[in-house]
């Protein structure tokens, strides 16, 4: 969350049936953010001389998931924003199969018009809710080797998107080796609860955080891999991250598995889903 | 007494239906999610219902009313509500694999759920402004009073449980003490001493 100083420059605005879409240029840089108070939730944001290097740390943090599994050929994406996600994945393995989740036929609209998202037969965009469609993914024989979950901002969580039984929907869609992403922002006493909600569907995960709001969750489906299998993957991508602007000395550090939650937080459920309440600050 | 009793059973009735319509947003989420048009399916469902509801109510007020009739009419609306509870899951799988549309998959879904109880609650104003009416000039007077009464306890049923009850209880768990209530409040109202036919007691 920020201030836009008076410096901001807006370019765009946009109303959809879910929510005010402000693409805005400020400190060199492109955003897309989906309020229009004082305090705008910033979605998305693009470096406008460098546009391929990543500026939030959440999108960095996203990638590692391909130390889990350096080369998935099958991709698919939950929540779509500013497109920073599909855009990189595909340049960097052009030959995967991308498929891109977003909910707001407005989004996908501002994400092509004014970030260069692209979509193409290998990268897909399916303008519908995220849960419709990865329970009908999962009775069809479509699998994925990476899932990317980031349909949260901190304002805002679709509550049908972060309960057990969803995640097990998801877990039916990844590979026997699959890899789980997913961006979390918690801060809250939400924390807890999203922590052991993942932790009885995934069981072990790779915890990150830096700045407090930003979260990812790791996870593999045959298990964790170790640190040496991490390291090994990073250096065999190194190259590749360093064009997004960072890289393993950046990334390695941040992998943890250390619980810092109340292992006794009431998980989630499609019964008793109170996410916003337990996001919100009270 | 029984005027108590009616204004109560309008205030419930009203609590009740809101109380279910957020929480059928909730129920059909996992299969349909909760795009504006799901909330658009299950918004229409309940307002056909409660039409329907009303012109039933009206209808039935004609034949012999009684405050022991209302309270089998809450009553009845409460028993519907059961299948919602133990048919959920298998009814919304079943639309799933029906329908690819998630707009009339909701729609289908929430008609087949919650169309029955919601018109038994429907039922319920009319017939209690013919048991509290018995001179015509104060029939308005007596109709705002009941509709104040079951539109307030609307407002209640949306206020409690979106900002309290979700946060405490899990779905079925709200859906047991609403029915429950129901039950309970429909049976002390039938309960002997209680069932005078209001309809003779006001001529």
């Amino acid at each position: 969350m920020t201030t836009p100083s008076t410096a901001m420059n807006i370019i765009h605005t946009e109303k959809s049936l879910y929510r005010n879409i402000l693409v805005y240029e400020e400190d060199e840089q492109r955003c897309m953010s989906f309020t229009r108070h004082n305090r705008t939730a910033r979605q998305s944001c693009q470096s406008l001389d460098e546009p391929d290097q990543f500026v939030f740390s959440y999108t960095k943090m996203m990638m590692g998931a391909l130390y889990l599994n350096p080369h998935p050929r099958n991709i698919l994406i939950v929540g779509l924003g500013g497109g920073v996600l599909p855009t990189a994945l595909s340049r960097m393995f052009p030959d995967a199969g991308i498929d891109v989740v977003e909910i707001d036929p407005a989004v996908v609209k501002v994400a092509r018009q004014f970030f260069g998202f692209n979509p193409n037969p290998n990268v897909r965009v399916f303008e519908e809710d995220g849960r419709v469609f990865v329970k009908r993914a999962g009775k069809s024989s479509q699998r994925y080797e990476l899932i990317m979950l980031d349909a949260f901002d901190h304002e805002y969580i679709p509550e049908h998107l972060l309960t057990r039984e969803f995640l097990l929907e998801v877990k039916t869609l990844l590979t026997a080796d699959g890899v789980l992403a997913a961006n979390t922002f918690s801060s809250s006493r939400l924390y807890h609860h999203e922590s052991t909600t993942y932790q009885s569907v995934f069981g072990l995960f790779y915890n990150l955080r830096v700045e407090l709001k930003n979260r990812v969750v790791l996870a593999k489906m045959d298990g964790l891999p170790l640190r040496d299998a991490i390291e090994r993957n990073a250096n065999l991508l190194e190259e590749k991250l360093k064009l997004l602007g960072f890289g393993g000395d950046w990334l390695m550090p941040l992998f943890s598995t250390d619980r810092d939650w109340n292992p006794d937080a009431r998980v989630l459920t499609d019964q008793y889903s109170p996410s916003n309440l337990l996001n919100s600050a009270f | 007494m029984d005027r108590f009793f009616i204004f109560l059973i309008a205030g419930w009735s009203g609590f009740f239906v809101m109380a279910i319509e957020l929480l059928s947003g909730r129920i059909l989420a996992p299969n349909f999610g909760n795009s504006i048009h799901v909330w658009g399916g299950v918004i229409t469902v309940f307002m056909l219902a409660l039409a329907l509801g009303y012109l039933l109510g009206g209808r039935w007020s004609l034949y012999d009313p009684s405050l022991r009739r209302l309270a089998l009419i809450l009553i009845a609306g409460a028993a519907a509500a059961i299948p919602v509870m133990l048919l959920g899951d298998p009814v919304l799988d079943w639309v799933f694999d029906l329908i690819q549309d998630p707009r009339y998959g909701s729609l289908l879904s929430a008609t087949l759920l919650f169309f029955i109880p919601t018109t038994l609650a429907g039922m319920v104003s009319p017939y209690a402004v013919r048991l509290l009416v018995d001179q015509s000039q104060l029939s308005g007077h007596l109709a705002g009073l009941l509709y104040f009464c079951s539109t307030f306890g609307s407002a209640a049923g949306t206020l409690l449980t979106s900002f309290y009850l979700v946060l405490y209880f899990e779905i079925n768990q709200i859906l047991t003490g609403l029915i429950g209530i129901s039950l309970l409040l429909g049976l002390l109202t039938i309960f002997p001493g209680n069932s005078k036919n209001a309809s003779r007691q006001s001529v």
